[in-house]
């Protein structure tokens, strides 16, 4: 028999698995009362935030205590929204650092371009995301705010020592691995 | 003390009966609106609202405070008279209809021969909020929303009459009353089994409950008929909807299983138990379902509970005159 | 029970008066069901609460709708405050008052005629009663008018069946026609 042409027994074949179904999505949905429960009551609990996560942004130090920024502008200018703001200046020894380091928290995105243009592992994006502000002028962190006394996640790195640059009691040819300097005078190879 | 007369008594308890119930009712509505958010958040994994008092116990106290002191806007395109009217009709029309019924044998406010038509003339009369706060409204989803409204609750008042029928032709009155002492042996949900599933399938259809609020339904109209409602006059159709709930939560019970009866425990709490089972039952049909298309709603409703509530009012008539002769 | 007779007798007047005298349909239908609610009223304070239910039930609570349905899908609210209300003029509510009014001398010379005191009373007509009576003596009548119902649903059935087989079961082009609805 064509059941597409008895609209009733047709109804009726398929109203009993129909049914059935529904039973079974209200069962299915009352076990989850016997469920845990997914939602993460925040301010009492705390997130997992994985080590890699991209948040708060700090200035990190080499491993003997000094700043690892050298002014070098790639951040500022890997910034796709132009938060950061940096003045180069030198020491008497001829280390470069950023007279001022500034950046607007209010504009950042967090992506981590700063961080992957970094040379010198100096700046860096830490799991911390709690940096609510009522008013939003606190937002723009300043050289101070940004520093912090360890070497982040970069424990051993330190730029100095492996650079080619020339600075007070280290000079060319003296860094880490670093051959003595070509003297370009000679005739010999 | 000449003047206090046994008839004065019982006119003073009477009125206080019914101002508990309704002020009973009307609580039970206000709180179901925060259990059920919580019953909802339990049911898909997460908590619903937790925060405000010891277990979110107090959120219908901010619930409240925020709502009375929205700003009552009235639309300047509104019908006002109908405006103001639609929901007072709502939940007055609702409320009016636990006039009927009986809670305890001592609890009850009225005690009306004609028990069950009353709430459907009521029921009938409850339409009407929709209607008249859709069109007044002057908003086009607004209007949609009435229409669909109108259109499914007639289309399910039909059926909801007829699947009481054999109640109703079973106890041998339209008496609550006596509808539920008939139960005494046999709670009517064994004989009257299609007429059950009917009626709590027309009874979630006439409240606009999920998965038949079309009138509401906020993907599509914005949430329909009450878009231009706000501050109280929405409090009013939103508890509305919950008194509704109760309502056809407590018909269920007294019509099918037997209202306060029970072994053991006192009147009140079988019948407080037995109507909290079904307010749950409502808010686990919203939880679970989606909502269907509109011309299926009307074709399941005429196509299908139609025919099964005459068939199971002409097996009810059959079989109560061969058991009878 | 006499006052309440008077008083819903009174809404009712009035609320039909509303009806021809509204210039927004709406409102004039509101008026109707307020006036047929009342006319309910009334059969209850006669102890008829039957009856009074059922008028509810079925004009007011599902007639009426329909009304109301079609009112608000015709969307007259610009039409009616452009049009001068007609019971303005003599012609059109001349004839129709000199009809009623020939009616309620008849009603009025009825009543004198009768027993005024037995006019009003609250004598409880139960929902048994009526049933015994409809298919007792007036079994005739019942039947007479369910074929009539019975007709007018074929009627309409007929009326509404569209005229291509081809399209009858699913409102479009829909390949699962004739499934579950």
């Amino acid at each position: 028999m064509d059941r597409n042409k008895h609209p009733i027994i047709n109804t009726a074949y398929q109203l009993v698995p129909a049914t059935g179904s529904l039973l079974r999505t209200l069962g299915t949905v009352f076990m989850h009362s016997f469920r845990k429960r997914e939602t993460v009551s925040y301010p009492e609990e705390s997130v997992y935030l994985p080590p890699r996560y991209r948040g708060r942004i700090i200035l990190t130090r080499d491993p003997d205590g000094e700043e690892r920024c050298v002014a070098c502008n790639l951040c500022a200018v890997a910034c796709p929204v132009d938060c950061i703001s940096l003045q180069k200046a030198e020491q008497d020894d001829g280390r470069w650092y950023p007279e001022f380091f500034r950046i607007n928290f209010s504009r950042c995105i967090f992506c981590g371009m700063c961080e992957e243009a970094c040379p010198t592992s100096a700046i860096q994006l830490t799991p911390d995301f709690e940096m609510g502000e009522y008013d939003r002028q606190q937002l723009v962190y300043e050289k101070e705010d940004l520093l912090i006394d360890g070497p982040g996640k970069d424990h051993d790195y330190h730029f100095y020592k492996v650079a080619g640059m020339a600075i007070g009691g280290k000079d060319k040819g003296q860094a880490k691995d670093e051959e003595a300097p070509e003297d370009v005078r000679t005739l010999l190879p | 003390m000449s003047w206090w007369t046994p008839q004065l008594t019982a006119i003073f308890w009477g009125m206080f009966q019914a101002l508990v119930i309704l002020l009973g009712v009307v609580l039970l509505g206000a709180v179901l609106t925060v259990v059920e958010r919580r019953f909802l958040g339990l049911w898909q994994d997460r908590y619903g609202p937790n925060r405000v008092g010891p277990f979110g116990t107090l959120q219908l106290v901010a619930d409240m405070l925020k709502i009375f002191f929205k700003e009552d806007w009235i639309p300047p395109f509104a019908s006002r008279g109908l405006f103001l009217l639609a929901p007072v009709l709502a939940f007055a029309s609702l409320l009016l209809s636990f006039l009927i019924i009986p809670i305890t044998p001592g609890w009850g406010v009225a005690d009306m021969h004609i028990g069950l038509l009353f709430f459907f003339a009521l029921a009938g009369i409850n339409v009407y909020s929709v209607l008249l706060g859709g069109w007044s409204s002057g908003n086009k989803y607004a209007l949609l929303g009435a229409l669909r409204a109108s259109a499914q609750t007639l289309s399910y008042e039909v059926f909801m009459g007829l699947s009481l029928m054999g109640v109703v032709a079973m106890a041998g009155s339209f008496n609550m009353r006596e509808i539920v002492a008939a139960q005494e042996n046999l709670w009517f949900i064994i004989p009257q089994f299609f007429g059950f599933v009917t009626f709590l399938v027309a009874g979630v259809a006439v409240t606009h409950r999920a998965p038949f609020d079309q009138p509401e339904a906020e993907q599509e109209l914005a949430d329909g008929y009450h878009i231009e409602y706000s501050g109280m006059k929405f409090g009013m159709f939103f508890i509305g909807e919950y008194v509704g709930m109760v309502l056809v939560s407590a018909l269920i019970v007294t019509l099918f299983f037997g209202g306060w009866h029970g072994p053991l425990l006192p009147p009140f709490v079988w019948f407080a138990l037995k109507t909290s089972g079904f307010l749950l039952l409502f808010m686990l049909l919203r939880a679970a379902l989606p909502r269907p298309r509109y011309d299926r709603v009307m074709s399941f409703g005429w196509k299908v509970c139609l025919p099964l509530t005459l068939i199971n009012l002409l097996a009810t008539g059959a079989v109560m005159l061969w058991v009878g002769a | 029970m006499e006052l309440a007779f008077y008083l819903s007798g009174l809404v009712a007047v009035l609320a039909t008066v509303g009806v021809i005298t509204g210039t927004s349909p709406v409102h004039s239908v509101v008026y109707l069901i307020v006036s047929l609610i009342a006319v309910a009223l009334v059969f209850f304070a006669l102890g008829a609460p039957f009856a009074g239910v059922l008028e509810i039930i079925i004009y007011a609570g599902a007639i009426m709708v329909l009304f109301v349905f079609v009112v608000m899908m015709l969307n007259l609210r610009a039409d009616a405050e452009r049009t001068p209300p007609l019971w303005r003029q003599p012609i059109y509510w001349l004839g129709p008052s000199l009809l009623a009014l020939a009616l309620l001398a008849a009603l009025v010379a009825l009543i004198t005629a009768g027993d005024i005191e037995m006019a009003i009373d609250g004598e409880l007509i139960t929902a048994r009663a009526i049933g015994l009576t409809l298919f007792g003596p007036w079994l005739m009548v019942v039947e007479l008018s369910a074929i009539l119902l019975l007709a007018a649903l074929v009627t309409a059935s007929h009326v509404g069946r569209r005229s291509d087989p081809g399209h009858s079961s699913t409102p479009r082009n829909a390949p699962n026609r004739g499934d579950t609805p």
